[in-house]
């Protein structure tokens, strides 16, 4: 026998009427591993999430959730057989209900002096220690974040699964949030899969990020594999600001006006560069162009240039620069930085 | 390692096909428990679903196999007359409610004047007058022997022309006085949530007060209108006591006729699909005029319609229109009500109606509360079921359960007889016959078509009051292990308290002021305060129903006393 994964979901399929919100997914969860599944509104991966916790059933294909069958699309699992936790955008806390007796709720069955300690323990976790007596009202919005992520964690559940479990916050609390929920699955070992539509959250939190369009799972790899070797146009442009280059094709190499393309082989068109693969330059050599677009950043500034070819690229330049649109200036690759061949999005 | 292809299906898991025999781990955990779990809800949501329907429907199956013999006698009787006074009354209370409706909820809304926020859930108010009683009182105080008209003789001679009170006229009269509240409640919300911005940009784009008003919100207000004027029609419709005071005869009349003159169970169920026939025409009437609209759509926070502050004799003429409509439908006769309830009780004759008051109070209480509390499970398994399984089942299953309120009295009332009598053959044919057959006015009979006809307000409140709580609420209840009875136990029941109490309060109301399926379907010796009332009233004692008729305004008033919290929100000042 096989080892024994905390999830396995194999060929899923999710149909509502003549759409197909999940089309064919399969994904494998090792244990302790964090995977944050991203993809822009409407891709599946909430549906997908959904399956996994027992709030949909599958139309087609199988999850597994510590090698057993939970949903073979004829029977389904109910969620409250399956000890898996969620924690949803909105908090989703009993509203009628304490701080203890909302991280209890799951605790069931258990000696009370038991179910003390442990409300304890999670509370400390989430650094929310002393609040076991408030009532949700009584909470900001990240405490009671964090209270739902205690309760889930309570019943040590072999998998949590978290839906945009950050989209209501500011920016400030949420990145808090975020070092809360890793540090809370790290203490415990607990595997979880985090969707989101937010890129940097899914390539600051995943151990993989996956990344689905259109109900299909296109790349599932590290953050560095899909961010700077994307398995196509649309994960690259997905994951953060990208420019494509046109590549002619040698004899055995491969070239774009900013030089040659490493790897790529002879039916790849196009290149993909960052913007901070790209910098401007005031010597004489790269390519010259028009500066189309000017966005100041604070750390530094994102322009667009025209090249004088006919495409744009977005590069960009030190803080201490002061680009304005309308200027002619060079760029070229920064020294260390390559082009990544990219396959179009079929 | 872990495995993730992005599209190619991994060789190593067993297809699904053969995932139920796979190895015996799965087994553990789809028992059989779990299938169980599964299935409880919704099961009991469709038998709650067929136990509405099955009246419904042991009508229609009656009407496949018409005894023409009936229709025939029938229509060369009173069958024609009937359809008529039916077609009449129908159409003329609805006017009448839309226009008084209508126009009072453009006079309260549109406009400032004194005490015009008072007015505008004050005029809701005559919801609380059961059609009967407002009836009797009208005949009483202006039928030929009452004092106005023996004032108008001495005052113009004994010749002088009154109009007939005991007339279709007058049946029209007395509805609309108490009916028109609902259109005047779904038209006010309707203003409140949708009219502001039209009205205004209306006036900017050069159209005066009154142009605007007919052009743009009188035609935004129409879906409102026409579901107010269905409820309206519905209402009158299930009604056969009130316009028999007028001598108004309609098909509703013409099922107790048969009924309650033959006790032919068969020929009063033919004549009852006919009022069925009348309620589907109207439901099909209202889809019409709806149209594509939705009513109750509210745009989020749209802006209130800015009112316009009356002064002078305009103001003074707005008063006293709401004035005298509150006064006529519900200050007078009340009024009147309470002086005749103090002479009974202390007039010369003594009070012997009084010694009875408290049997007939326990009969209406204990009835409707039996109505309201299996109204209120009822809802609730309907309602949970739907959300722990969300599908058509269910679906199918709370829409037909809220069909009540589109089937008339005599509807339900004469179903719910078929039914039950199906059933005594039934325990009869399998060897159990009960003493005492089920069907013939019996206990059981009653509540049952009680609860068909009012399952429906109840279903709504709680429905609206479930929706409140998200559904990840339910969903991470459930994620925690809790099997649906808890999570409807600990989570939806104290979440949505307020409204399953509120749905109680509003099936106890109705179950109170219903009368006719209590006049069809009372065992003897069951009287309720409303069948009281409607007997007094039938052998002209009318000082004497006084007091039971005033029992179940004040009764009524408690829905309207919950509306007008709803509504003080509506005629607080526009939020700029």
């Amino acid at each position: 026998m096989t080892e024994v994964l905390p999830l396995e979901v194999d060929r899923a399929v999710k149909a509502f009427g003549d759409t197909v919100a999940v089309g064919g997914v399969t994904i494998s969860l090792d244990h302790r591993e964090i995977i944050a599944v991203v993809g822009p509104s409407g891709c599946g991966k909430s549906t997908l999430l959904r399956a996994i916790g027992g709030l949909e059933s599958l139309d087609d294909g199988s999850i597994r959730l510590a090698g057993l069958v939970v949903d073979d699309g004829d029977t389904r699992v109910p969620p409250e057989r399956r000890s898996v936790g969620l924690v949803f955008q909105e908090h989703a806390l009993f509203p009628h209900l304490t701080v203890h007796a909302n991280v209890s709720f799951g605790l069931r069955g258990r000696p009370r002096a038991e179910v003390d300690d442990r409300v304890d323990e999670m509370l400390g976790v989430v650094s929310l220690a002393g609040y076991e007596g408030r009532y949700p009202h009584e909470l900001s919005g990240g405490e009671r974040q964090r209270v739902a992520l205690a309760r889930a964690l309570a019943p040590s559940p072999a998998l949590m699964l978290f839906d945009e479990p950050f989209a209501s916050l500011d920016r400030n609390l949420r990145d808090e949030l975020r070092r809360h929920v890793v540090s809370a699955l790290r203490a415990t070992g607990t595997a979880a899969l985090i969707v989101t539509h937010d890129q940097h959250e899914a390539l600051a939190i995943g151990d993989r990020v996956a990344v689905m369009r259109s109900g299909r799972l296109v790349q599932a790899d590290s953050p560095d594999a899909v961010f700077h070797s994307p398995a196509d146009e649309f994960v690259a442009a997905f994951l953060g600001e990208a420019s494509f280059l046109p590549i002619e094709n040698g004899d055995g190499t491969a070239v774009s006006v900013l030089g040659p393309v490493p790897g790529a082989s002879s039916t790849t068109h196009r290149a993909m560069v960052r913007p901070d693969d790209i910098e401007l330059t005031d010597e004489h050599e790269g390519v010259e162009g028009e500066i189309t677009e000017v966005e100041y950043r604070g750390t530094h500034w994102f322009v667009d240039v025209r090249l004088d070819h006919g495409i744009s690229v977005g590069a960009l330049a030190p803080h201490l620069d002061r680009p304005e649109i309308g200027d002619r200036r060079r760029v070229r690759l920064v020294a260390g930085h390559a082009q990544v061949p990219v396959e179009p999005v079929d | 390692m872990t495995s993730v292809d992005a599209e190619r299906p991994s060789a190593s898991t067993s297809s699904p096909s053969e995932s139920p025999s796979g190895p015996p781990s799965d087994r553990v955990v789809l028992s059989a428990g779990d299938r169980a779990s599964r299935s409880g809800w919704p099961v009991a949501a469709v038998v709650v679903g067929v136990l509405v329907v099955i009246p419904v429907a042991f009508l229609s199956v009656s009407i496949l196999d018409p005894n023409e013999e009936v229709w025939r006698q029938q229509w060369r009787t009173r069958l024609p007359g009937q359809l008529v006074d039916t077609a009449v009354l129908l159409v003329g209370v609805s006017i009448g409610s839309l226009v008084l409706g209508c126009g009072l909820a453009w006079l309260v809304t549109a406009y400032r004047f004194p005490g015009s926020r008072l007015f505008g859930w004050l005029l809701v108010a005559p919801l609380a007058m059961p059609s009967y009683v407002l009836g009797f009182v009208t005949l009483s105080v202006f039928g030929f022997t009452g004092p106005i008209q023996g004032w108008w003789r001495d005052t113009f001679g004994d010749d002088a022309w009154f109009p007939p009170v005991r007339s279709m006229g007058g049946a029209i009269v007395v509805f609309t006085l108490v009916l028109y509240p609902y259109v005047f409640l779904l038209a006010r919300t309707a203003l409140a949530d949708q009219a502001g911005a039209a009205y205004d940009v209306a006036r900017s784009l050069g159209a005066g007060p009154v142009e605007a008003a007919r052009r743009v919100v009188l035609p935004l207000l129409r879906p409102a209108l026409a579901a107010g004027a269905s409820i309206v029609m519905m209402e009158t419709l299930t009604d056969f006591a009130t316009v028999q005071y007028f001598s108004v005869d309609t098909v509703s009349v013409g099922v107790f006729r048969i009924w309650r003159g033959t006790f032919d169970r068969d020929a009063a169920a033919e004549f009852a699909t006919l009022v069925l026939v009348v309620a589907l025409l109207i439901i099909g009437i209202e889809r019409i005029l709806r149209g594509r609209a939705r009513y109750g759509e509210s745009a989020g926070a749209a802006r209130r319609l800015a009112a316009r502050r009356l002064t002078g004799v305009r103001a003074a003429a707005a008063f006293c229109t709401c004035s005298f409509v509150l006064l006529l439908a519900f200050g007078a006769p009340t009024a009147q009500l309470v002086v005749w309830a103090i002479d009974e009780a202390t007039g010369p004759r003594g009070t012997p109606l009084v010694d009875q008051f408290p049997g007939f109070l326990q009969n209406s209480v204990v009835l409707a509360a039996f109505t309201a509390v299996i109204c209120v499970i009822a809802a609730v398994v309907v309602t949970n079921a739907q959300r722990f399984h969300p599908g058509r089942t269910t679906g199918i299953a709370t829409r037909v359960t809220a069909i009540g309120y589109a089937v008339p009295g005599p509807v339900v009332a004469i179903g719910v007889v078929l039914a039950l009598v199906a059933l005594d053959d039934a325990l009869e044919f399998i060897g159990l016959g009960l003493p005492g057959a089920v069907a013939t006015g019996s206990f059981v009979g009653l509540v049952y078509a009680y609860c068909v006809r009012f399952l429906a307000p109840g279903l709504n409140t709680i429905e609206s009051g479930l929706a409140q709580v998200p559904e990840m609420v339910t969903a991470s209840a459930r994620s925690l292990g809790a099997r649906p009875s808890r999570v409807a136990s600990r989570i939806h029941l104290p979440l949505s308290r307020a409204s399953i109490l509120t749905g109680a309060v509003l099936v106890t109301v109705d179950a109170v002021k219903e009368l006719p399926i209590a006049l069809l379907l009372r065992p003897i010796g069951f009287d309720t305060l409303s069948v009281w009332t409607f007997n007094l009233v039938s052998e002209s004692r009318f000082e004497q129903a006084a007091l039971p008729a005033l029992a179940i305004i004040v009764v009524a008033l408690v829905p309207v006393a919950l509306l007008s919290r709803q509504l003080a929100r509506l005629s607080g000042e526009p939020s700029s």
